[in-house]
């Protein structure tokens, strides 16, 4: 665990060890073709982030223009001691953990069941895959019309049909809202899950699990201390990456329920405070808020992938 | 290896749990029930995922009045009148503009993202530089940064500068969203690129052009393909930016989608129409990369 993520992989240093005409000359040359890409990720993605760190420091409502003033971090006490703001952070913590931990427990189930040959295992794969091929906001639209709707979705109608006229008919957004959407985010993002737990799967050693076989270990044994410990870090970075996607979600609360009856997330809230109220200084603080979050997540993801770096390479 | 362990594989393990032996049945036979039973779960799960969206299906090829009943009706006659709704005949916005600005702008930026990906990739894989690993996490880091964070300052540029409601603004705004995941998984596939076989070309005499196009892109050429498909996904299901930058001018396919929001019972049909044409592509797309797909996805970590 000693080395970090800007030790050079040994391809590389052995590429690069090749004799070579030295000079500065060459060595731009070897580094013009990455600036094109660099240069443009630069101003397109972290500008635009200087400035809404900057306007973030300002007390600024778009609709009074020349009352923008400096307040310091006045803009950030605000966010953290507004009632909604606060709850919005919960909302996302809330909404993220549960739908990234309920799809890689489904996702493991299903990668696990399709991990072995039998008839039209392809066929099965096609049609677990198809929600998180879904445009989002179709997906979100057929959650809140096609199955919620309290009177014609198809939740209701099941229940109609298994318990006659006098079955229950709830409003299945009204009454959880929250759920409404985590349940729909959990159906698009478990194929995700199972995908990348399916190619770690299929990444195990053969010989080792016959080998245990071998010693007797029945199929919980294999599972518990084999497949488990190889899976880790596949679920580490289905976790990871799921988290940085569903943390940023916005089609699914904007469209299920707008981000009423307590579902607005951040995303959500920095969408509506500089969109609707206008607030440019209160929704850059409430953005900068959701950068620190996703820096802490990104830490460990940066750890994660450079761990299957290593892996990559010890195995080459 | 003695016979008796081989024999003892065949007939089941040693009894680990106190199970008596010959109390059930031969483990081939319990086996093969078992994987039936497997196989059944399978299926069913798969078949489970995938009912929202078959009866979505069944849903926009009904009427509106068969498509709003309670209990649903299975057995309705099918009718293409949702569709024909969905592209204007009932007098309704034309999803076409909204359909031609998506395809645009996911095309124009995946161009782009391949302008600006492959030299990077190039130079990080091929021909190294030094601390390639940190320019690669630096692409990594971007993508890691919530849209929310630049979202304000590019709407405030784009107002004062006449560029709200242009779609090549979104072309610029996709390229970036997409370029780290094409530059990370570009550089795996040309990693791939055996570095003997450059030298040996090299030594024969073939310079760079020949090199790139007889030696690097008959290898790289798949993986190019399937990282253009998923910058091409993830552009055209983008809602935020085209929700926020975008009006009536350069509105593309999943803003108009959300014209359905508030939509009620009358225009069921119509909205399961348009969710599935819209999605289309994608699900065309999707369906022929999968396994590239999560490469992608995973940012290149999971082969």
């Amino acid at each position: 665990m000693t080395a970090t993520t800007s030790t050079p992989l040994p391809r590389a240093a052995e590429r690069t060890s090749a004799p070579r005409p030295p000079g500065r000359l060459r060595a731009w040359a070897t580094r013009a073709p990455l600036l094109p890409a660099l240069i443009f990720m630069i101003a397109v993605t972290q500008l635009p982030f200087v400035a809404t760190l900057v306007i973030s420091f300002f007390d600024w409502n778009a609709l009074y223009p020349d009352a923008r003033s400096f307040t310091g971090l006045s803009n950030y006490h605000e966010v953290l001691t507004d009632a909604d703001l606060r709850k919005s952070v919960w909302t996302t913590i809330l909404l993220t953990a549960t739908v990234v931990l309920a799809s890689l427990v489904i996702g493991l189930g299903l990668a696990l069941l399709l991990d072995r040959r039998f008839r039209g295992r392809g066929v099965v794969r096609t049609l677990l895959i198809a929600p998180f091929l879904l445009v989002p906001v179709a997906a979100a639209l057929l959650w809140k019309h096609v199955l919620y709707n309290p009177e014609y979705g198809l939740f209701n109608g099941v229940l109609h049909w298994v318990g006659g006229d006098g079955a229950s008919q709830p409003d299945w957004i009204s009454n959880t809202p929250l759920l409404a959407i985590e349940l729909s985010l959990i159906w698009q993002w478990t194929p995700f899950m199972m995908l990348i737990l399916l190619a770690g799967l299929q990444s195990r050693d053969t010989e080792l699990i016959e080998a245990a076989r071998m010693d007797g270990a029945n199929n919980w044994q294999v599972f518990r201390h084999l497949t488990l410990p190889h899976l880790r870090r596949y679920l580490e970075l289905g976790a990871l990456l799921g988290s940085i996607y569903i943390v940023q979600n916005f089609d699914a609360v904007f469209t299920i329920t707008s981000g009423g009856l307590g579902t607005a997330n951040l995303p959500y809230t920095v969408y509506q405070s500089f969109y609707q109220a206008h607030e440019n200084g209160l929704a850059s603080a409430a953005g900068v808020l959701v950068v620190i979050g996703s820096i802490i997540i990104a830490t460990f993801a940066l750890r994660v992938v450079s761990s299957l770096f290593r892996e990559e390479v010890s195995r080459a | 290896m003695s016979d008796a362990r081989v024999h003892d594989i065949r007939t089941g393990p040693a009894p680990v749990n106190g199970s008596r032996p010959g109390a059930r049945p031969p483990k081939v036979l319990r086996v093969r029930t078992r994987g039936a039973g497997l196989t059944l779960a399978a299926w069913l799960a798969g078949l489970l995922f995938f009912l929202p969206i078959a009866w979505m299906a069944l849903t926009s090829f009904h009427s509106e009045e068969d498509a709003a009943t309670n209990p649903p009706s299975v057995a309705a006659s099918l009718t293409l009148d949702g569709y024909r709704e969905f592209f204007g005949a009932g007098g309704g916005a034309s999803p076409w503009p909204s359909l031609i600005n998506s395809f645009v702008a996911s095309t124009a930026s995946t161009l782009l993202v391949l302008v600006l990906a492959l030299p990077a990739a190039y130079a990080l894989s091929i021909r190294p530089v030094k601390k390639w690993t940190d320019v690669l996490f630096f692409f990594l880091s971007t993508k890691m940064l919530p849209v929310v964070a630049g979202l304000l300052p590019i709407y405030l540029f784009a107002k004062n500068t006449d560029f709200l409601d242009n779609i090549w603004l979104l072309v610029i705004l996709y390229t970036s969203m997409n370029l780290p995941i094409a530059v990370w998984m570009m550089q795996s596939f040309l990693s791939e690129v055996p570095v003997a076989i450059i030298e040996a070309a090299q030594i024969d005499g073939a310079r760079l052009p020949t090199i790139l196009a007889r030696v690097v892109a008959p290898i790289a050429l798949p993986g190019i393909a399937a990282t253009s498909l998923i910058c091409f996904i993830f552009s055209w299901n983008e809602l935020l930016f085209a929700r926020v930058l975008t009006g009536v001018v350069a509105q593309t396919a999943p803003v108009f989608l959300t014209g359905f929001i508030t939509s009620q019972g009358l225009f069921l049909a119509k909205v399961c129409a348009a969710s599935l044409v819209i999605s289309l592509p994608v699900l065309a797309a999707g369906f022929a990369a999968q396994d590239k797909l999560v490469q992608g996805l995973s940012l290149g970590a999971v082969k």
